[in-house]
């Protein structure tokens, strides 16, 4: 990149990598102006929420809130994954509730003793898994085969699978959770030094894929930047999980669906940053077209999308089930859906495709199960729940919306 | 500079679409290092012969020549193997993807399990647009969106080269720009042309066309009236080419 060519236009400008730290600050701050605001506006919501909760309520701030907050976020967090990854193609899956409500179904009954059909724990979770997944498959080929639009794919999923819920429990109208394993998926709380021993994991790896990069960028003879921003992702995620396993080793431990969630956002995280596969995906949200002519299947992309979204459905229905170590004819109902899609959403997916993380499925699902369990605390009424969740809603979107007219304007 | 074997050769293209004849009995070629152009009125079949090149459109005779064997494009992947890199008009960005991403798109560099490695992409990158002298591009990492109607067409030529493609097919890629940029555009295209490439500019722009093509190729309703060296041809003779469709024997079809 040297600059040493004659500018033959009065475009032509030196190219300018920032390396210093001011430099590197001053560019976020032009970007912020042109309406960029990344995940500024969720650092604020949620140090609103918390700061007026631990205001109002006593025991919001706690140890022992903060490990009744994990497993109940992690249902929300974990069908957001699969939100992200629908929104990120520029499409909508709207029959993520009913069909984790099916999937729990599938697994009740798979670990069901004396129904003829009890198998182990390991298999009526990989059971429920696969019908998620096959489900969502399904669906995806309808709208990438057929061209059906998703909204109405998935609004005739909707319906379908509360009705095969309802058939299905018909009867009895709940089956009882009894297998251990299963249970413990929402209601096990690891020992203190297993928790460190997490903690210690985090920084080791993302340590690791910063050194990695810095390593690769030398061998390829590419300037390899700031250190401050290089450390900047490792010293921010380090930080949150030492904390969060100080807190919640005050209380009971670290909860396993908190690290089952851990685990599934960095996962996902991976393959949608990191591997073809993932690029692709922002590619057919981006510009189909232009992906089509790039040579990429934009139909496979389509189809693994939405069995990306069934299958994590599915893990929301087992997170669910085994907290109520129940399933019942509520499963997948309520506001499930809508609290998946808004989480997604308010941590910064774009409902019009191709930008988005999946670490939004976290923030969001943060900001509205934070929000909720403090109203809960205080002992608001389920309506007042709704309002605030919808006016965050509303906000966020309301944020991407504008952001993105001053991005076009500001041509960007 | 120009060889004399042509190395891409179409002969007797037919393709109708519907009752619509879009195509019909077209011969067409381009030589190494040689700039050709291919103009015509709005509907004379540019845009579908590009296509039926670019393998995106069957094509229902006629046969498609490449280093004077015959070949058969099927879809954007055959002509990609070939060699055969088209820039569309509507450039076929992603404009949520940065140039590195975008250059590489569908062809992404990755280990055997599919983890992409972006160093060597990134730095294949910076030396295409170098070696094209596309130095207008503050940040191969920030996203396409971001940049100019001229950055965004030398992202999309710089694309068409860095696969050692030997033909680049442009559809009207100034059609968008200022004059600066389609000065820069220009320069792009002459430079393809010196490095050895087979290079086709699809063109309403005949000023363009008779800055930087070698031969101009002259479609009418489907049909080609015919293949004018730019030294011995005027833009009157291009213009009464295309609009009567008079061949005056420069080459007979």
């Amino acid at each position: 990149m040297s600059s040493s060519a004659q500018p033959s236009t009065a475009e032509l400008r030196q190219p300018d990598v920032p390396d210093s730290f001011a430099a590197v600050m001053r560019q976020r701050v032009e970007a912020l102006k042109a309406g960029d605001v990344g995940s500024l506006p969720v650092i604020i919501f949620m140090v609103a929420i918390v700061v007026f909760f631990t205001l109002k309520v006593n025991v919001f701030f706690t140890a022992v809130n903060f490990d009744n907050l994990l497993p109940q976020m992690t249902q929300v967090t974990v069908m957001a994954i699969g939100v992200v990854f629908v929104l990120l193609i520029g499409e909508i899956d709207l029959s993520i509730g009913y069909l984790s409500g099916l999937c729990s179904v599938v697994l009740a009954e798979l670990q069901l003793p004396g129904s003829g059909h009890h198998y182990a724990w390991w298999i009526a979770i990989l059971g429920a898994v696969a019908v998620g997944a096959f489900i969502g498959a399904v669906q995806g080929s309808i709208v990438a085969f057929l061209g059906v639009p998703s909204f109405v794919v998935t609004l005739a999923g909707l319906l379908a699978w509360q009705g095969v819920i309802i058939q299905a429990l018909g009867t009895q109208g709940v089956i009882t959770v009894y297998d251990r394993q299963i249970n413990d998926v929402s209601n096990y709380f690891f020992s203190n030094r297993f928790g460190w021993g997490l903690a210690s994991l985090v920084t080791a790896g993302f340590v690791l894929i910063a050194a990695g990069r810095v390593i690769s960028r030398r061998r390829a003879g590419l300037r390899v930047g700031n250190v401050v921003v290089l450390l900047f992702p490792v010293i921010v995620w380090s930080t949150a999980a030492w904390l969060a396993v100080a807190v919640a080793n005050h209380d009971r431990g670290v909860p396993f669906a908190g690290v089952l969630m851990v685990a599934l956002l960095v996962f996902w995280t991976y393959v949608a940053q990191r591997t073809t596969f993932g690029r692709h995906v922002y590619a057919v949200g981006g510009n189909a077209e232009a992906a089509r002519r790039a040579g990429i299947n934009v139909a496979f992309i389509r189809v693994a999308v939405f069995t990306i979204s069934g299958a994590m459905a599915a893990v929301g229905g087992i997170v669910a089930a085994s907290f109520l170590q129940s399933v019942d004819l509520t499963a997948g109902s309520g506001t499930i859906l809508l609290d998946a899609i808004a989480a997604a959403v308010i941590g910064g997916t774009s409902l019009f495709g191709g930008r988005g993380f999946v670490k939004a499925a976290l923030l969001g699902a943060l900001i509205t199960q934070t929000a909720q369990n403090g109203i809960d605390l205080v002992g608001y009424s389920d309506a007042v729940k709704d309002v605030v969740v919808a006016v965050i809603l509303l906000a966020a979107v309301t944020l991407d919306t504008v952001s993105r007219r001053r991005l076009a304007r500001a041509g960007r | 500079m120009a060889t004399t074997a042509p190395i891409l050769e179409l002969r007797g293209i037919t393709k109708t679409f519907g009752s619509v004849q879009a195509l019909e009995n077209v011969d067409f070629e381009v030589r190494s290092g040689e700039v050709m152009a291919l103009v015509g009125d709005n509907g004379a079949g540019k845009s579908t012969l590009i296509k039926s090149v670019a393998g995106i459109y069957p094509i229902d005779a006629g046969e498609i020549r490449f280093d004077d064997r015959k070949v058969g494009v099927h879809g954007p992947k055959d002509a990609a193997r070939l060699g055969i890199e088209v820039v569309y008009q509507d450039l076929a960005l992603c404009d949520n993807l940065d140039v590195v991403q975008n250059m590489f798109l569908g062809r992404e560099v990755h280990s055997p399990l599919f983890r992409l490695r972006e160093s060597p992409m990134e730095q294949r990158t910076a030396e295409t647009l170098k070696s094209l002298s596309v130095t207008t591009i503050r940040s191969i990492r920030q996203p396409v969106a971001s940049l100019s109607g001229g950055q965004r067409q030398s992202v999309a030529v710089a694309r068409a080269v860095l696969w050692n493609s030997r033909v680049v097919i442009l559809d009207e890629p100034t059609a968008a720009l200022g004059v600066a940029q389609t000065r820069q555009v220009l320069d792009l295209v002459q430079r393809l042309a010196e490095q050895g490439l087979g290079v086709v500019l699809v063109s309403h722009n005949l000023n363009d066309v008779f800055e930087v093509a070698t031969r101009i190729t002259v479609l009418r309703l489907g049909r080609s009236v015919g293949v004018y060296e730019r030294e011995h041809t005027t833009q009157q003779e291009i213009v009464s080419a295309i609009t009567f469709g008079v061949s005056d024997g420069k080459t007979a079809t």
